[in-house]
């Protein structure tokens, strides 16, 4: 088969097993969008701003597991991509990000559209290639396939010139089945003899607390942290990034932790004598102050990447490897030395704990007045629950909001940007998901800030009858940062009311949407349910929430997990316990 | 702690800005690096001095090992291993200062690669304290101009950086 370089991308896409494409063209690429007109096996999606093409691809990687596939061309197209390529960069996502870039006679001499896409994507890719010639795209993609969703994914950008893409020179295609790297080996197995070492410390342990995040999720490791967990009966708790991995509303599960986390969940880190962290990667948002960082626990950590051991805290038995298969070794490790962990101890720790969530650090000030943010995520919850249902989200108060009062049951159903907190994430990322599971609803919660980062991609929900259910809570600020500024700067306000705001109602309309305006809580439940009845159509629905609530618990920067503010609704009392 | 690390590279274009923007990138020192292609055309060598306490060091190992196009790694400063550095130095020769330069290099066993009729240039490997020695050696204005190479290092004894150990 002899085919030119813009085909050879096309067919190595179709060989690599790829059904979408999210992207944008521009001269740069104009011969593989050719390529991609004359077939039907790849599917592209225009989006409306290379951003969302990255974020999209970014959706359906985090939903399915498997890569997303960007296209764009060179300079302002490449930059555009940059935000999405950093936010899967920094959670980990598989993701393939084709470049088109000016021919490679004139690289390097300003020429029109031209930027060092390989220097500007270098500190927020996994890998990145220049292809120079015609013969090494087939391999390039291959290996571009394999970096990224092997060991700890991440995304890989290739930069393609025009001329390399060149309709008039033709070559015999030949995809490579398999590829080998000397450079690259990834870990698979955990070595058993650590693996040992941690059953041992566990079993001894008298204060246990599993801790686990996003590795979970990708490395799909669900099955084995569950069976696990309940067999110990230890406490779980997990990362923004780890949500559903285990199933949050089972008895064990102590909800997240670190700066937005539980009461409980936080008090359990501090008073543990051993901490099991999976798949986490103990970022600062988590640890607080890393001097008072559970300061009285030996620390197991399995990850698949060693440079993620021993980062920011020193841990005592680094385990490297896939979370399934080390868990998988962990569990067949326990059966066969038929070891328990300590009960007496175990039912101490609980009772404790019990105390610790006795204090309901979630709750809050109900009205029949104005919508609660948390109720509406309650609502969304009552609403949902029993559906086959996804949920994405912006950045910010409503994010935390969700994560908190949403309890994910199964991983890969909440999608959001944590490493990068990436406003304008939302809207796009679910277009992605819904493209992956059109039978399933998907829904995204977003703040009136952050959904207007993205929010042309109304137009490609349209054109591709993506019937997203949008969920804007709409507090008229940018919750967070005055959060900050209420809490931190002595209420000064410094541009963070969101001023002039579009019709939201009006804007999905003239997209050809429906949108709906809810202001009283008792409107909400009803709301919900019309708009999960419209199978077909976007709901855009503009929820007027009260403009000045606050996450709690909240741990500033910089503190420990023990010095939470708490609630005011809570009596303060409760908040030195 | 200052540490010399040997590390052995896809020889592919952007590999070493790969290696240099990980240090700017997060905050790391480079004290000097060297690198050049080894008797392997699809490999080089790079030698790289760092400075930092030992959570710092075992970061930039692991950091440097994630790169897809670091073959290889090893940590010199854990083991013997011998440091050369190459420095060229052009002096101020004239009168009688010109037996007294050639003096003070044969001292240190440098070599006198370029003559004019009030200037030499000297050649001379050794240790970076020894070339240290020897610009200290010569008096203050005598110095025209010193170019050095950054130390290279190599294990002592059987162990060795390549492909197959
Ligand atoms: C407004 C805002 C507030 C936030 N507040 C909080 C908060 O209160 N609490 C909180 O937890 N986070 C919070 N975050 C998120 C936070 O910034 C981090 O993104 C998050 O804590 C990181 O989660 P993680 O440790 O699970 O790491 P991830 O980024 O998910 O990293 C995954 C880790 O697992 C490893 N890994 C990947 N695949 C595998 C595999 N197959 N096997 C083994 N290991 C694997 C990786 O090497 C990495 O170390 C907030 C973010 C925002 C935007
Ligand atoms: C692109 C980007 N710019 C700025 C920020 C900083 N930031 C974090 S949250 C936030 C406010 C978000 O406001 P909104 O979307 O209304 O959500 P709310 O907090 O009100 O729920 C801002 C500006 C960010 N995370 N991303
Ligand atoms: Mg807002």
């Amino acid at each position: 088969m002899e085919l030119t370089g813009a085909e050879i991308v096309v067919q190595a896409l179709k060989d690599e097993g790829v059904e979408y494409v999210w992207g944008y063209p521009g001269g740069a690429v104009l011969h593989i969008y050719d390529a991609i007109f004359k077939q039907n096996d790849v599917r592209h999606i225009l989006v409306r701003h290379e951003q969302a093409a990255a974020h999209a691809a970014d959706g359906y990687a985090r939903a399915t597991g498997k890569p997303g596939v960007v296209l764009v061309t060179s300079g302002p197209g490449a930059t555009n991509a940059v935000t999405g390529i950093a936010t899967a960069f920094m959670d980990s996502i598989p993701m393939v990000v084709l470049t088109g870039q000016v021919p490679t006679p004139v690289i390097g001499s300003d020429a029109f559209q031209e930027v060092d896409t390989v220097g500007i994507t270098r500190p927020c890719v996994k890998h990145n290639f220049l292809v120079k010639r015609v013969e090494d795209i087939a391999e390039t993609i291959k290996k571009a396939f394999y970096i990224a969703t092997t060991g700890r994914p991440g995304p890989v950008v290739v930069d393609i010139p025009k001329d390399v893409t060149d309709p008039n020179v033709r070559i015999p295609y030949e995809y490579p089945q398999k590829i080998e790297m000397r450079s690259y080996n990834p870990v698979e197995r955990g070595h058993l003899g650590q693996i040992r070492k941690a059953v041992d410390l566990m079993m001894a342990a008298e204060r246990p607390v599993v801790y686990t995040g996003g590795g979970v999720v990708l490395g799909d490791g669900s099955a084995e942290l569950t069976e696990l967990v309940r067999r110990l009966n230890f406490p779980i708790t997990q990362t923004l990034m780890g949500l559903g991995a285990y199933p949050a509303t089972d008895r064990q599960f102590l909800g997240m932790l670190g700066m937005h986390g539980t009461y409980e969940a936080n008090m359990a880190m501090h008073e543990a004598d051993v901490l099991i962290a999976i798949g986490a990667r103990f970022d600062d948002r988590v640890t607080g102050k890393i001097a008072s960082f559970c300061p009285n626990a030996r620390i197991i950590h399995i990850d698949v990447d060693p440079a993620s051991i021993s980062k920011t805290v020193r841990v005592d038995v680094p385990i490297v490897g896939q979370v399934k298969s080390v868990l998988a070794d962990m569990l067949r490790l326990i059966d066969e030395l038929s070891c328990e962990p300590n009960a007496e101890a175990l039912a101490r720790w609980w009772a404790r704990i019990g105390a610790w969530r006795d204090v309901e650090c979630l709750a809050y000030d109900h009205s029949d007045e104005v919508i609660k943010p948390q109720f509406a995520i309650e609502t969304l919850y009552k609403v949902t629950r029993d559906r086959d249902f996804y949920l994405t989200s912006d950045v910010g108060q409503h994010q935390m909001f969700a994560a908190q009062f949403y309890p994910f049951d199964k991983p890969r159903r909440w999608i959001n940007s944590g490493g990068l907190g990436t406003m304008g994430f939302g809207v796009p990322s679910a277009m992605g998901v819904k493209q992956a599971f059109p039978e399933a609803d998907v829904g995204v919660v977003t703040g009136e800030a952050s959904v207007q980062m993205c929010i042309q991609e109304l137009a490609t929900c349209s054109q591709y009858n993506l019937p997203l259910k949008i969920f804007l809570l709409n507090n008229g600020y940018m919750g967070m940062v005055r959060q900050w500024q209420e809490f931190f700067y002595d209420g000064r306000y410094s541009h963070s009311y969101v001023d002039a705001l579009p019709d939201f109602c009006k804007l999905a309309e003239s997209y050809g949407h429906v949108g709906m305006r809810i202001e009283k809580p008792a409107d909400l439940e009803d709301a919900y349910r019309e708009a999960f009845g419209m199978k077909d159509r976007l709901v855009f629905l503009d929820v007027v929430i009260d403009p000045e609530e606050n996450v709690y618990p909240m741990i500033e920067a910089g503190k420990g997990h023990h010095e939470m503010h708490m609630s005011p609704h809570l009596s303060s009392e409760r908040e030195l316990a | 702690m200052r540490h010399i690390i040997s590390i052995l590279l896809e020889n592919e274009a952007g590999a070493l800005s790969r290696v240099s923007g990980l240090f700017s990138a997060r905050g790391y020192n480079i004290e000097s690096l060297t690198v050049a292609p080894t008797e392997d055309p699809t490999l080089s060598r790079m030698t790289l001095v760092t400075r930092g306490d030992e959570n710092i060091i075992e970061q930039i190992k692991k950091q440097l090992n994630k790169l897809i196009d670091v073959v290889k790694l090893v940590d010199l400063s854990e083991g013997p291993h011998i440091e050369r550095e190459l420095m060229m130095i052009k002096v101020r020769a004239e009168g009688a200062m010109r037996e007294e330069i050639k003096r003070l290099s044969d001292i240190f066993r440098g070599s006198i690669i370029d003559v004019t009729a009030n200037s030499f240039t000297i050649e001379m490997t050794g240790d970076g304290n020894k070339l240290d020695a020897f610009i200290a050696a010569l008096e203050g204005d005598t110095i025209i101009e010193t170019v050095r190479s950054g130390p290279l290092g190599i294990a002592r004894g059987g162990r060795r950086l390549t492909l197959t150990t």
